[in-house]
């Protein structure tokens, strides 16, 4: 039966993930903005109430590695799973701050990745380890079919060579899941991701970036020389099978990419409701019976980015819907990330301007948030990645058809 | 000779002389001109309400009827019931088959075959929200119900669908508003065989319209009222025996129950940009006396019917916008330009992978508010974030549908320039169909 509203039995997560992002992470935001690259202490202790949640099991928790395969359940029906648990979770945290959960220590890509590819031993293997995510390379971007970081069996080891940037917690996190390619002249299909110990011998930390937004996470780039990893590290299965291709590591964004969906729209949230208690104080209400045609422009465009808000979190929901109920849903995490990005940028930055020097200042957060919201917009698959995904399936094209 | 009259014969006269000029037929004009010919023989009708039956109840009702609410598990769901499932089936093999193959002629004549109407009143969606007591199929509240059949419907057509549903957006008025003496009196005929044409009229043609600051004015007399006004875009408004028509009383917004023939209202032409196939038509109320059981519901209840009626809105431009995607993958696959299908191009490709992507959000987003308004609870919000993407985005699904097909889709040889026409109603259309 038809029912879009959250469920209640979420409800006490979405209040206590609520709490968090009221209580820890908005009083420490503009703090980790000022002195980026300092490890927020603050989080480490939460990540450890963090995993006490998930360990409690049921409902799933409010970080990455709740997304991925719902390991085992008869088709019982209907199913609000941790796909959907984790991701209200995020869109609440996030509503606090979007740096602060990207640092969130266990919390990483790679342990969405881990979540969903890795086999039984290696999730026992692995976890409780905080895991970050190693695909772009300086010369490969959107095009991560074309990295050129190489893996090589030599006895019971891989050895990979190369460069990654833009690594998600990479200086914090334990573990770094690296792309890598088997045989370059393959071609996706030689791509495979492989966990690699922080420590292990040729793996090196080179940098870590100066950001426009999300400063509280470190970005880190390292460059790997004859770095030995363990067959066994590697995620999914090590066949080279050009049939299938890619789906390997492409399996891990139908997960992620609803999840980040989720970021974008706490941080739409945000913004809205601080410029309507702004706009408020300046006389300005929405009145929802009445079109926007009827209102003070103000309200008008608030009335606008609310329903842009909407519409990015419902496609966001029906993403994380149908991967917990087992249906097929990259189309639909691809849809839903490509609104969500674009909807917090365009958002974000109108608040600012609907504030003007409120939004403006340091004084605020609206304008730290609009820094923030541009990253949303372009990692796991920029808007135009989105598009060309979506178009790709809809016209039933190759990506070599429609480039 | 009337006014309307004299005006038909001058157009009649320019309209030989074009007839008669062999430019037309270089121009491969002729067809059209026999076509407008017809139109403008319509379009110049201008009658009193005269037609209509008398309303009387079989028999009386202690109480109004109303549907159950619907319940629900309270999880998030986004798949209909074994029912709904259903219902959507036949609505959409109707549209697909009949509605999209009436729409172009539908269009051009500005009115809907009478068959047609005929036939999707048989197929019973009008009385599923009709209590059992008068005869009808409701058992439950269903607005989600309602919403699928007129997106299904508004697939084949969005204006034939609003011409197949407006008269049940009378029923539900009745049903969901009605006390026990207007329920009698109206909802069994809506059951009937030859079920009236009606229809709700809440549009005025002012600009900046504001269904809760109407110029449509009830005054209290001699214990009934007195209706002064105008409304637009009244669907088939000529064949109408009973309107559901909204005017302030005493300053704030009411519904009146208006039989046809009552003295006073008049009836003429509205032809529009769009909704030609639901006939539009203006109509005037002139010093139009009421009896004191004409007052339908509350203020309360007249906020829930706007609300219901933008939902409706919604769902016919969810509806219409798939049309228009469903059209432009294939086109795009199928034409050639520069060596290759059009649908190679990303400046193609992102617009229909966007059109997708607003127009499952515009279908959430209504879902959503339905699920509420069913259930009982506040949708006032919901709906009005639905109703601002039907008017934004459902209108650029419409614009890019017809950017797509190029000078293709400006020509009536496709019909997304009918859905662009359609389409712009629903940004602002108050009242004549309601969920």
């Amino acid at each position: 039966m038809i029912h879009l509203e959250t469920p209640k039995k979420f409800g006490a997560l979405v209040a206590q993930a609520h709490q968090v992002a009221a209580q820890m992470f908005r009083p420490i935001s503009r703090h980790y903005d000022r002195a980026e690259h300092a490890e927020p202490k603050e989080l480490q202790m939460l990540a450890s109430l963090l995993d006490g949640m998930n360990a409690g099991g049921g409902g799933g928790g409010a970080g990455a590695a709740g997304a991925g395969r719902e390991r085992s359940h008869a088709d019982e029906g209907n199913r609000n799973g941790s796909n959907l648990s984790t991701v209200l979770g995020i869109m609440e945290l996030c509503w606090g701050d979007v740096g602060l959960l990207l640092a969130m220590p266990r919390q990483g890509l790679g342990n969405s990745a881990i979540a969903a590819v890795a086999n039984d031993e290696q999730l026992e293997r692995f976890k409780g380890r905080w895991a970050a995510m190693a695909i772009t390379e300086p010369g490969t971007g959107s095009d991560s079919a074309n990295i050129r970081t190489t893996a090589r069996l030599d006895g019971d080891a891989y050895v990979l060579d190369g460069e990654k940037i833009y690594v998600t917690s990479g200086a914090r996190a334990d573990l770094v899941v690296v792309w890598a390619t088997l045989d370059r002249n393959v071609g996706r299909a030689a791509i495979k991701s492989f966990v690699v110990e922080k420590g292990t011998p040729g793996f090196e930390l080179v940098r870590l970036e100066h950001k426009l937004g999300i400063r509280a996470s470190d970005t880190a780039a390292f460059v790997l020389k004859d770095v030995r990893v363990p067959k066994e590290n590697l995620l999914g299965s090590a066949e080279v099978n050009v049939e299938k291709g890619f789906a390997g590591v492409m399996q891990t964004f139908d997960n992620t990419r609803p999840l980040v969906a989720g970021m974008a729209v706490g941080l739409t949230r945000a913004c809205i409701e601080r410029t309507r208690e702004l706009l408020g104080s300046a006389g300005v209400e929405v009145d929802y019976k009445k079109p926007a045609r009827l209102q003070h422009a103000a309200a008008a465009e608030l009335l606008r980015m609310e329903a842009d808000y909407e519409a990015a979190r419902l496609l966001t929901l029906q993403a994380a819907w149908m991967a917990d109920n087992r249906q097929p849903n990259s189309l639909q995490a691809s849809m839903a990330k490509a609104k969500a990005g674009r909807t917090c940028v365009d958002v974000a930055l109108k608040c600012v301007e609907l504030c003007g020097v409120a939004g403006y200042s340091e004084d605020e957060l609206l304008e730290k948030w609009a820094r923030d919201a541009k990253i949303l917009d372009i990692f796991e698959g920029t808007q135009q990645i989105q598009l060309l995904i979506i178009a790709r399936r809809l016209l039933g094209k190759s990506s070599t058809e429609l480039k | 000779m009337s006014m309307a009259e004299s005006a038909m014969a001058l157009g009649l006269k320019a309209l030989n002389r074009f007839a008669g000029s062999r430019t037309v037929d270089k121009l491969g004009l002729r067809a059209l001109a026999e076509r407008g010919l017809y139109h403008s023989a319509r379009a110049g009708f201008a009658t009193v309400g005269s037609v209509g039956r008398s309303f009387s109840a079989a028999s009386k009702l202690l109480q109004a009827e109303r549907l159950p609410r619907a319940a629900s598990a309270g999880l998030f769901d986004l798949t209909p019931t074994e029912e709904q499932q259903m219902l959507r089936e036949a609505a959409s093999s109707f549209a697909q088959g009949q509605l999209r193959e009436a729409a172009s002629a539908a269009d051009t004549a500005a009115a809907a075959p009478a068959e047609l109407l005929k036939e999707s009143a048989a197929l019973g969606f009008a009385v599923l929200g009709i209590p059992e007591a008068f005869g009808g199929a409701g058992a439950t509240r269903s607005t989600v119900t309602n919403v699928l059949i007129a997106e299904a419907l508004a697939e084949g057509d969005l204006s034939l669908a609003v011409a197949c549903l407006a008269p049940s957006a009378v029923a539900t008025a009745l049903t969901l508003w009605g006390n026990a003496t207007q329920q009698a009196q109206y909802l069994p005929s809506f059951v009937a065989d030859n079920a009236p044409a009606a229809a709700l009229a809440i549009q005025e043609p002012q600009a900046l319209f504001d269904p809760f600051a109407l110029k449509t004015v009830a005054t209290r007399s001699d214990g009934g009222y007195v209706l002064n006004g105008v409304k637009s875009l009244v669907p088939r408004g000529a064949e109408c025996e009973l309107f559901v028509i909204a005017a302030l009383l005493d300053g704030l917004p009411r519904l009146f129950i208006v039989e046809s023939k009552t003295p006073g209202i008049t009836l003429s032409a509205e032809p529009a940009m769009g909704l030609r196939a639901a006939s539009t038509t203006r109509l005037t109320l002139n010093r139009v006396v009421l009896e004191a059981p004409a007052l339908l519901g509350s203020t309360a209840d007249y906020a829930e019917c706007i609300a219901l009626s933008r939902l409706a809105w919604c769902a016919l431009a969810t509806g219409c916008g798939k049309a228009v995607l469903d059209h432009v993958i294939p086109y795009a696959n199928e034409r050639i330009a520069f060596g290759e299908p059009i649908s190679h191009r990303q400046a193609v490709a992102f617009m229909i992978a966007d059109i997708s992507v607003e127009l499952d959000a515009l279908r959430l987003a209504t879902w959503r508010a339905a699920a509420l308004a069913e259930r009982g609870e506040d949708f006032v919000r919901e709906a009005a974030i639905a109703r601002q993407l039907a008017t934004d985005k459902a209108m650029r699904i419409g614009n890019d549908g017809v950017q797509v097909l190029g000078g293709h889709g400006f020509t009536k040889e496709y019909p997304v320039e009918r859905w662009y026409r359609d389409l712009r109603a629903c940004g602002f259309m108050e009242g004549v169909v309601l969920v």
